[in-house]
């Protein structure tokens, strides 16, 4: 059967969300960046909030996200992403707002404004990408690097004498009273993908009923700063990565008091 | 079993390989063919594609528009 009237008797059940623009993306082949732009523009397309959300894009690989993402978007200066988004949603309270961010620029330049707007509960959602490098400027340890990473400034790998443990971010910041949702997520398989859609669901809900800063990390790729193929990244993160950053909630609204 | 089956867009896809790994019944692979830049796209080379979706959802970059058959039509076929 030609394969036209094959589709003819059949359901489209999965396509490109219409809240992506039909711009090519830029990243590099088998990036999770990509895979997390579209899972986000999902939700937003499926909970009908395309007009209504305001998203801050950091310093990073996913500098254009708003080259990629349909809706109102807000370039930050790096590291200050959620400072920018507490500032939006303190004006338009009325919108959801969410700030995204990598490593470098969340937990290496940007600690301070992401430690201080998650305590004062602004009522935004934080998406932190974790790839466990500086992707865009070429490969650098960023504070997430793994024990022993090699990196371009940590040629031997990196060396807790020398550089310090990895930063577990999320974990620092669930002590927050001001965080009420905090989780850690992946994309890399369909699985993982369809848990961190339904905690981007969980985030929106969360801001619609004010309930604080939610924060959604995914445990991502690189595969050019790993200098891996996008295949071998798979293992390295299973192997690797899920080890030192388990998934699963780490504060959900039940051990909230307020 | 239910039929499906999926569209692919050559010309945008990276050649990643990341929807042949998620695939569970290894109904994709890789071209010998490039498209305009430079990357070996995917191809659907088996006919036996459920319509799970599996390969749609990891592709970062949204190339692949899943079809199944719906419940009524499988009935009617079996
Ligand atoms: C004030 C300032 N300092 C340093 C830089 C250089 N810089 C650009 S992106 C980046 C780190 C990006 O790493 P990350 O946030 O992990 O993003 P990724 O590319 O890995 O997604 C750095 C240090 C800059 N642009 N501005
Ligand atoms: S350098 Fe790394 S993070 Fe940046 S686009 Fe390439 S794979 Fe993605
Ligand atoms: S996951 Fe997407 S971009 Fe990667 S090879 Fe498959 S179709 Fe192409
Ligand atoms: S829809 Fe499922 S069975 Fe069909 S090609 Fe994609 S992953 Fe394979
Ligand atoms: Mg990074």
């Amino acid at each position: 059967m030609p394969e036209e009237m094959l589709i003819d008797e059949m359901q489209c059940v999965y396509q490109k969300p219409g809240t992506l623009t039909d711009e090519y993306m830029h990243y590099c082949p088998g990036c999770g960046h990509a895979v997390a732009h579209k899972i986000l523009m999902e939700v937003v397309e499926e909970m009908g909030l395309q007009e209504d959300i305001i998203g801050v894009a950091p310093v990073g690989c996913s500098v254009f996200a708003y080259n990629y993402m349909n809706i109102d978007m807000q370039e930050a200066a790096h590291g200050r992403a959620s400072a920018v988004a507490t500032g939006i949603k303190r004006v338009r309270p009325d919108k959801f707002v969410f700030s995204y961010q990598g490593d470098g620029d969340l937990a290496a330049i940007g600690t301070a404004e992401t430690i201080h707007t998650i305590n004062r509960g602004e009522n935004i959602l934080i998406v932190f990408i974790n790839n466990g490098i500086y992707g865009m400027t070429g490969g650098q340890m960023a504070p997430t690097s793994l024990f022993g990473q090699k990196t371009s400034t940590s040629p031997y790998g990196r060396d807790v004498a020398h550089n310090g443990y990895p930063l577990k971010i999320t974990e620092l910041i669930a002590h927050l009273p001001g965080a009420y949702y905090v989780t850690r997520q992946a994309v890399h398989t369909p699985n993982t993908v369809r848990k961190f859609k339904k905690a981007l669901n969980n985030a929106f809900e969360y801001q619609k009923l004010n309930k604080g800063t939610c924060f959604i990390e995914v445990v991502s790729n690189c595969p050019s700063g790993w200098k891996m193929t996008p295949k071998e990244t798979l293992t390295y993160i299973e192997e690797k990565m899920l080890p030192e950053y388990p998934l699963g909630d780490i504060k959900v609204p039940t051990q909230n008091k307020n | 079993m239910i039929k499906g089956t999926v569209l692919i867009n050559s010309e945008t896809c990276k050649g990643c390989e990341l929807c042949i790994v998620a695939c569970p019944q290894d109904s994709l692979s890789l071209s010998q063919k490039i498209n305009l830049r430079g990357y070996r796209y995917v191809e659907l080379s088996q006919d036996n594609c459920t319509g799970c979706t599996n390969c749609a959802i990891v592709c970062p970059d949204a190339v692949i528009t899943v079809y199944r058959q719906s419940k009524q039509n499988y009935k009617k076929a079996v």
